[in-house]
């Protein structure tokens, strides 16, 4: 379960201009420019939930995702996951969800997918049995196979992207982030994992929360959709809460942005 | 020529948007200065008579050494061009109406002159304030400051066509980096920026000083120093200009062989 | 810790395999460091033809301080290149990925990075090192080669500590810090030589600022003979409290990343 009370972040951005003395001074002193990016957001996921979490760039998505996985620390608001303060424990707390960045890789470079995942094992001490039948469920469902012995650098990005996700499920994770994991994927690679996503969700009861741009792919997924815009949820429902029986959903989503002025 | 310019002043133009890697440049440049200097100093005060040259000169030396790093830097070439020889991307360049050979030459110069200029002003400033025998001291003479100029551009271009060679080699050799880890450590060493010739055994700087190194950063250094004899500038001068042509001639024969070879086998 | 240590030997393998896809460019690499030292070396070697002593201290004495130095800044550059090359972690955010990480994260930015070229570097230190114990004529005790582990083990830590220094500072700007060098390249190059041949003010400079001279110039006079007192003996582990001070900047970086989310 996860619930989000009126969690406030605002960023300084540091105002200054280019220059090492300025550089240094900045080290002491420094003017800044308040960014609100989340403003007073409160939502409540319960477990085995899959939410689509939808918004224009800048709007605070990343800002969420990155508070929910114990990577950011508010400024005011509350926020648990499983009773856990996320940036509390961050290291309790990282070994029970999965995070994958659609745009970075968490695998190493140069060497065979496998030897990645090894190394995972470690990291997050999985215990040999579970790592055993979890890498062979993904790699049947995932139909990784051949690619297991591959160095990521030579695989392509759909090929990469399922190695990336298996590769954040390996620890059995209850909570699942997705940041655009279909982004720049071929519609084979893109039909192959969302499919993957459903069944996680439906035999593991993993909840899933996923940010992306493509609509379809929350079309496919989630039937819970949270908007948000310029830092608050502007809208918690259903897919059927955007659709006015429209033919395009890219153009009922862009149609949405403009009626909030986001 | 009009061409050549405008390509310089653009290099020009993207050097000097880095002020704050300058800035921090110069206030590393000024250490390593001071703590050659040091260096020196204890040797002069272990033995003051095997000195080569004046202990000022020494000084001078280094403070010019430091302020003209970004001219003589034999560690200074440009990743694009090996990259533009390694992936293909030379065909581009082949299909405009210059000459690689110049474009590269005046490409390397621009990008030399806007990374010193930007340096050398504070630090020679600074250096010139210090109390002697520390600071840095202003030419013998007029003609000694002339000559110093004349000799640091022939030595720029001397060190430039020395890069055009160690580009060019990479169309012949397969692995470019290993040329240049070679030739940067032997220009390093043999032009004097380990330390100066006169410091190296009598016949040893005999030879160096006939090589190509010793035409890059040592004669103007030396000249402005004035630890150089008339006969011996006059000696410096002529082996600048010979050298510089030799490499230049080289170079270009190389470039215009490498070319042939790009065209016929389509890159 | 054991567990840790064994995470490590893991990761470091991973990286190693990975170099080892790139046979050529790591052989060049490590010939270059080798390269640059050996110049280092050839200029002692000619400005000792001509002047034989330096302060007092012989030929085969220079090389002995040379060594170690050299030896202590590989062995930090080796293992904590991750701390080094910290501005290109902090740049493309894939620190964020540390943070989602259950470890801590000294030992996954440790792990990020081994910089199996310096062996290169390593090679010259260890002949200039053989050479100068034969020649310098040293009576050795039992305590002069606990000298010599300590001085390696302590240096170590004042180059990784450094490296650590500037890593924390990437947590705050990116601008700039080549000023850095002058504390890290800076002293492996000036370090050749005992540092009271550079004159009162910079040895007591590199006494409180950074405590090089526990690590170099005070345990040398004891190996080469020139002071007795045993207690020379442990100075370089004194060395090791500069950690400290650098952990307590790192976590303060780090604080800071989790609040500011840069």
């Amino acid at each position: 379960m996860i619930t989000m009370e009126n969690v406030c972040k605002s960023y300084r951005i540091a105002k200054r201009n280019a220059g090492f003395r300025e550089a240094v001074r900045a080290l002491f002193h420094r003017e800044y420019e308040e960014i609100h990016a989340l403003k007073d957001v409160s939502f409540t996921i319960s477990d085995g939930e899959m939410v689509g979490y939808i918004g224009p760039n800048g709007a605070g998505k990343s800002s969420t995702i990155k508070i929910l996985s114990g990577i950011l620390t508010p400024d005011s608001g509350s926020c648990l996951i499983d009773g856990r303060v996320p940036w509390k424990n961050r290291i309790e707390h990282v070994r029970q969800i999965g995070v994958v960045f659609g745009q970075r890789s968490q695998l190493w470079w140069d060497v065979p997918v496998i030897d990645s995942y090894e190394l995972l094992k470690d990291i997050y001490t999985i215990p040999d049995q579970v790592y055993g039948s979890n890498l062979d469920e993904l790699t049947e469902l995932l139909s990784l196979g051949e690619l297991l012995r591959t160095p990521a650098r030579q695989l392509s990005l759909g090929q990469r992207m399922r190695c990336e996700i298996a590769g954040s499920l390996l620890h059995s994770p209850r909570i699942l982030f997705l940041d655009e994991p279909t982004i720049g994927l071929d519609a084979v690679s893109k039909l192959a994992v969302r499919d993957f996503i459903k069944k996680q969700n439906e035999n593991h009861g993993t909840t899933v929360i996923l940010t992306t741009h493509d609509m379809q792919d929350i079309e496919a997924l989630t039937q819970r959709i949270i908007l948000i815009g310029k830092g608050q949820i502007l809208l918690d429902g259903t897919l059927e809460d955007i659709r006015h029986g429209g033919e395009n959903i890219d153009e009922e989503v862009a149609e949405l942005y403009r009626s909030y002025e986001i | 020529m009009k061409k050549y310019i405008s390509f310089f002043r653009l290099r020009f133009s993207m050097g000097l948007q880095y002020r704050t890697a300058a800035a921090a440049g110069i206030v590393t440049q000024f250490f390593w200065g001071a703590m050659e200097i040091l260096v020196y100093r204890a040797f002069y005060e272990a033995d003051a008579a095997a000195f080569p040259m004046s202990f000022e000169a020494v000084v001078t030396y280094i403070w010019l050494q430091q302020a003209f790093l970004a001219v003589f830097g034999a560690w200074i070439m440009e990743g694009e061009i090996f990259d533009a020889i390694r992936n293909g991307n030379i065909a581009y360049e082949l299909c405009r109406p210059v000459s690689i050979y110049q474009m590269w030459f005046s490409r390397s110069v621009a990008n030399r002159v806007s990374k010193a200029l930007l340096r050398c002003v504070p630090i020679l400033a600074v250096a010139a304030l210090l109390p002697a025998p520390y600071g840095l001291r202003f030419p013998v003479s007029w003609a000694h400051g002339g000559l110093f100029l004349l000799t640091l551009l022939l030595g720029l271009l001397v060190i430039v066509a020395f890069t055009m060679l160690v580009y060019i080699t990479t169309f012949y050799t397969i692995s470019p980096e290993g040329v240049r880890i070679f030739c940067v450590s032997a220009v390093e060493f043999f032009a004097g920026a380990v330390i100066p010739l006169p410091f190296f055994p009598e016949k040893i700087q005999y030879v160096l000083e006939l090589l190509p190194f010793a035409a890059m950063q040592n004669v103007p250094l030396r000249i402005y120093s004035g630890s150089m004899s008339r006969e011996e500038m006059l000696r410096a001068v002529c082996l600048q200009v010979f050298w510089l042509a030799a490499m230049v001639a080289a170079g270009r024969g190389l470039c215009r062989r490498a070319e042939r070879r790009v065209t016929v086998q389509g890159g | 810790m054991r567990q840790k240590l064994r995470l490590y030997r893991h990761y470091v393998s991973i990286v190693v395999r990975g170099m080892m896809q790139y046979k050529t460019s790591f052989l060049f690499t490590a010939i270059g460091q080798f390269l640059v030292s050996f110049n280092v070396f050839l200029g002692i070697y000619f400005l000792f033809q001509r002047f034989h002593q330096v302060k007092g201290y012989s030929y085969s004495e220079v090389l002995l301080c040379y060594a170690i130095v050299l030896m202590e800044f590989s062995l930090a550059e080796m293992w904590a290149r991750g701390f080094d090359t910290f501005s290109g972690l902090v740049r493309s955010g894939e620190f964020d990925r540390v943070l989602v990480r259950p470890q801590g994260e000294i030992l996954q930015v440790l792990g990020s990075r081994f910089e199996l070229t310096r062996l290169g570097r390593m090679l010259q230190a260890v002949l200039m090192l053989v050479y100068a114990l034969c020649t310098a004529e040293i009576r050795w005790t039992a305590g002069k080669v606990w000298t010599i582990l300590f001085m390696l083990a302590g240096g170590t830590a004042v180059f990784s500590g450094l490296f650590l220094i500037y890593a924390a500072l990437c947590f705050f700007t990116l601008e700039g810090l080549e000023f850095m060098n002058v504390l890290t390249d800076g002293a492996r190059e000036y370090g050749k030589y005992p540092l009271d041949i550079y004159g009162k003010r910079v040895l007591q400079l590199a006494t409180v600022i950074v405590p090089y001279a526990l690590i170099q110039y005070y345990p040398l006079q004891y190996i080469l003979g020139r002071a007795t007192n045993p207690a020379y003996i442990f100075l370089p582990l004194l060395a090791l409290l500069f950690l400290l001070p650098c952990y307590g900047l790192w976590r303060f970086g780090v604080r800071h990343y989790k609040s500011s989310g840069s």
